[in-house]
């Protein structure tokens, strides 16, 4: 191996997010048990696994989206730069401003492309005046690889884009608000393969700035955009490894067996 | 392998990839011993089928490198899968080298039957085929097996050969320098016991890819040269 | 070959089960449409010549000794003369072979009692009038209305109609002398209730309904939109949440009569809250269309997709953010819906309006929510139950007027929708 290659893809970066212990219930379903990750910065993480595997669940821990599904219990540490994102002092709306999500299905509000992005500075209070927002809006847009594309009808309403571009619309929604970690849940599963090819670009460019981490059922597009992978499978973390490792020469057998296909 | 995949004919299309490398590994080793059964016996029908063979080596690995850019493009293997589809294209391409060795090997068999035979080189080349013959078969076995300590066992047996090579070159030089007319049939035995050496190489190289293909790793040591056939000087001046 | 042609015989039956289906949906459509028609016709036939008023003309001469006033002519004086007097004068110069008192009376029988309230009226708009002789129009009676109408026929035995054989002989004198006229009444639009049925009009009723519906919708809509929202998507789920639920369900289809009873309990007998006034009917409609607001209010909300309230939590929204940003403005079109179903549900109820006292009969157009008023359906019900023949098209002619009341509604809430959904 090269040694800029090594160096390229070494995990010495700083770890943004850590999880300690995580368990998680739906009532007395345990959906997750003693998840320990770390999650690097300026890097994509792909969380892999079967369905029901628990690994949306714990994307959604980490900006306590779960908090709203009834009689979800989360136990053990998730902390983000080192401090604990279910604290009792934690504000949940602050938590979310720093931790952006995006959805598997394009879910733009049904508002103009402009209100769609401006929304979460404006409640935020982030851009101070009109033509602050209006940058703000706009570099937004520029950054998710959609202003050439909308630039001349950002009062058109945000429904009438194309999926893909919904979907940018939706990742320009999400990092208007500034956030450091950036959540997608099966971002291109309802997307053809060039919006795919778009989205993934664009995730690529994004890490720079922020950190990603990228539920997927794709292991193509987990091993196209990421660099670090963790599999779940069953509600465990079964391996976490840089991608590479994890596509060529997993450790585990059921890592192998889920990426070769030979388990749903 | 593990378990069965879930797509019945991933496991059909890979099996016959295998297969089709067995066929390979089993052709190659015939051939070379075939080869070195015409130099030893100076049989002229041998050497002549051992020529034809190399078509069908050639048939093969064309046959593998379609099937493998076929399984790369619509299965897009992963992990154990990639590394046996890769390792399946490289494989095939060392053992239609060896088949060229092969061939060459019988080609020159041909022309030294026109000349007087040599000390006991033919005996020298026929135990170094006869390890390279094993190393074949063996590398072969431990494919098909994914057994990871055959393989090494395999690359661990290239020294004899390189060792059997470094010798009979010195007998060989020794030869020349004896008899002038000896120069034609050693030259040619010179050339023989090379590509049975790296016929030994390619068999290491296959057991090299064995190794990645069950450890998902390369062999970490540098294997140790045992062929010093590239630095031997034998100083006319000593001898007299 | 037997295999194809059983599934030949299979494929027609099944085309035929569908073509059967289609004409008895067909002719479901068509025979409800039959009916809707037949009722609309019906209502037409009865209750368009209410929209007419005959007028006899005559002349009237303003004379204070027969208006019995002396020489006063401020308006409380005017409001208590004798105006009967100056048809009765103008109708004797009309016929001077009349003189018998039985057949004055008949013959005074053919102008409205109303008749001198018109020149009341005129005499205190202008009291410059006082001795002057002028022609007016005077609305007839209601039986002189209904013979020029021809609901009236000559022919049939005098015994069986409202008017004698002598004033149908006046009757067509007087038309011949082109001395009556139809024209269109403006009074049905314009007055309330009245024992005449001639002088009986819709506007009272109208009025009133306006009022009780403004009282429903402004305590109802926001009080069952908020409930909804509150309900729909910040309760906890538990059994008191539970039980409110299952509640709000019993109520929506509770008998509207109860809801009558507890105005007349707790508004009229505890809070002295004032009789037949629109303000409790209102309460009392907005206590029965809550359930029917707050069912669809949250049926509306529950339609929203999911994905949007995750998009808005998402981007730091607060839950409250959420709903009255996001949620809230998409449901809107879905409760208005809900909201105008309730209210034409409350315009259409007679039966709790009976129990508070709305029933009763009511001359006045109400000008506020604290008057006694009546409503449509209550006029049209009282109308129905008057013996004299002439209410009857008072009654179809009510029944359109509260269909296009109903109309009306409907198109506020259409349009309101439309300029709610265009704004996404």
């Amino acid at each position: 191996m090269s040694q800029a290659l090594k160096h390229s893809l070494s995990t010495e970066h700083r770890a943004k997010v850590q999880a300690r212990g995580v368990n998680v219930y739906y009532g007395d379903k345990k959906a997750l048990s003693g998840i320990g990750l770390d999650i690097p910065e300026h890097q994509v993480s792909a969380l892999i696994g079967p369905s029901g595997c628990g690994k949306s669940t714990f994307l959604r821990c980490l900006n306590r989206m779960n908090d709203i599904i009834e009689g979800c219990r989360v136990e053990g540490a998730i902390t983000i730069d080192g401090a604990d994102i279910y604290a009792k002092d934690q504000d949940v709306v602050q938590l979310r401003a720093r931790v952006g999500m995006v959805f598997q299905k394009p879910n733009p509000f049904p508002k103009s492309i402009y209100e769609n992005v401006a929304y979460g500075p404006r409640i935020h209070g982030l851009a101070p005046g009109r033509k602050e927002l209006d940058d703000l809006v706009r570099d937004s847009l520029e950054r998710a690889g959609l202003m050439g594309e909308v630039h001349d009808r950002l009062d058109h309403p945000g429904t009438s884009l194309s999926g893909g571009q919904q979907q940018r619309l939706c990742i320009a929604r999400a990092i208007a608000v500034k956030p450091e970690l950036i959540l997608m849940d099966e971002p291109c599963s309802a997307l053809d393969p060039i919006a795919t090819a778009k989205i993934e670009e664009l995730i690529d460019e994004l890490r720079t700035r922020f950190t990603i981490v990228i539920v997927t059922h794709s292991m193509q597009q987990a091993a196209r955009v990421s660099q670090r992978t963790a599999f779940f499978h069953m509600g465990e973390l079964v391996e976490t490894g840089s991608t590479e490792q994890i596509f060529t020469n997993p450790k585990d057998d059921r890592t192998q067996a889920y990426i070769t296909g030979r388990i749903g | 392998m593990a378990a069965d995949h879930i797509v019945k004919t991933f496991d059909e299309d890979l099996t016959q990839m295998i297969n089709m490398i067995a066929e390979m590994g089993g052709l190659a080793e015939s051939q070379l011993a075939e080869a070195v059964m015409a130099l030893v016996r100076r049989d002229e029908g041998l050497a002549a089928r051992v020529i034809d063979h190399d078509e069908r080596q050639d048939e093969l690995e064309e046959d593998i490198e379609a099937q493998v850019i076929r399984l790369l493009a619509l299965r897009q293997p992963m992990a154990l899968d990639l590394r046996t589809v890769v390792a399946a294209l490289k494989i095939a391409a060392e053992l239609e080298r060896i088949g060229d060795y092969a061939k060459n090997v019988a080609k020159r068999s041909l022309t030294l039957m026109q000349t007087q035979p040599v000390g006991n080189a033919a005996n020298t080349i026929m135990r170094m085929g006869s390890i390279a013959g094993d190393m074949i078969h063996n590398v072969i076995d431990a494919y098909l097996n994914k057994d990871i300590v055959k393989a090494d066992e395999v690359r661990a047996r290239d020294q004899d050969v390189d060792q059997l090579h470094t010798g009979l070159f010195r007998e060989l030089l020794t030869y020349m320098m004896e008899d002038p007319r000896n120069i034609t049939a050693c030259t040619h035995l010179l050339f023989v016991a090379k590509n049975i050496e790296r016929i030994g190489d390619h068999a290491t190289n296959i057991a090299e890819s064995v190794h990645y293909l069950v450890a998902g790793e390369r062999n970490e040591r540098e294997r140790s040269k045992q062929d010093l056939s590239s630095s031997t000087v034998i100083n006319v001046w000593d001898k007299s | 070959m037997t295999d194809s042609l059983a599934n030949d015989i299979r494929l027609r039956r099944r085309y035929q089960a569908e073509r059967r289906f289609r004409i008895y949906g067909i002719t479901a459509t068509a025979s409800g449409l039959l009916f809707l028609g037949v009722m609309l016709v019906s209502i037409l036939i009865i209750g368009h010549s209410a929209f007419r008023q005959s007028f006899i003309k005559l002349d009237v001469t303003f004379d204070p000794e027969v208006l019995q006033i002396g020489d006063k002519t401020d308006e409380e004086s005017l409001r208590y003369a004798h105006f009967q007097g100056l048809i009765r004068v103008a109708l004797r110069e009309k016929f001077p072979e009349v003189t018998d008192r039985r057949e004055l009376r008949e013959l005074y029988a053919l102008v409205s009692r109303g008749a001198a309230d018109v020149l009341c009226e005129i005499l205190i708009d202008d009291p410059g009038l006082m001795g002057q002789r002028h022609t007016y129009w005077l609305p007839a009676s209601d039986d002189m209305d209904l013979f020029v109408k021809g609901e009236i026929k000559s022919s049939a035995p005098e015994i069986e109609r409202q008017l004698s054989d002598r004033q149908i002989e006046w009757a067509e004198r007087l038309t011949s002398d082109g001395l009556v006229d139809l024209r269109f009444n403006t009074a049905f639009f314009t007055t309330g209730d009245s024992r005449e049925p001639e002088l009986a009009g819709i506007w009272g009723a109208v009025k009133g309904s306006f009022y009780t519906l403004l009282v429903t919708l402004a305590l109802s809509f926001p009080t069952g939109i908020l409930a909804a929202i509150y309900l729909q998507e910040f309760a906890p789920k538990n059994p008191v949440t539970d039980l409110i639920e299952v509640n709000i369900n019993n109520l929506a289809a509770v008998p509207s009569i109860v809801f009558g009873l507890l105005g007349l309990a707790v508004f009229l007998n505890f809070f002295h809250m004032p009789r037949s006034a629109p303000l409790v009917g209102g309460v009392v409609l907005a206590l029965m269309t809550l359930p029917v607001i707050i069912i669809a209010a949250r049926a509306a909300l529950l339609a929203v997709p999911p994905s949007i309230r995750e998009a808005a939590l998402a981007v730091g929204a607060t839950p409250m953010q959420t709903v009255f940003h996001h949620v809230a403005p998409l449901a809107l079109p879905g409760m208005l819906t809900g909201a105008i179903i309730g209210m034409a549900r409350a315009l259409g109820e007679t039966a709790p309006l009976l129990m508070i006292g709305m029933v009763a009969f009511i001359a006045d157009i109400p000008q506020g929510v604290t008057d006694p008023a009546t409503v449509l359906p209550v006029q049209i019900f009282l109308w129905a139950d008057s013996p004299e023949r002439a209410f009857m098209s008072k009654m179809a002619a009510g029944i359109m007027v509260l269909l296009g009341f109903l109309i009306a509604m409907n198109l506020i809430a259409v349009v309101l929708r439309h300029r709610f959904e265009q704004k996404w």
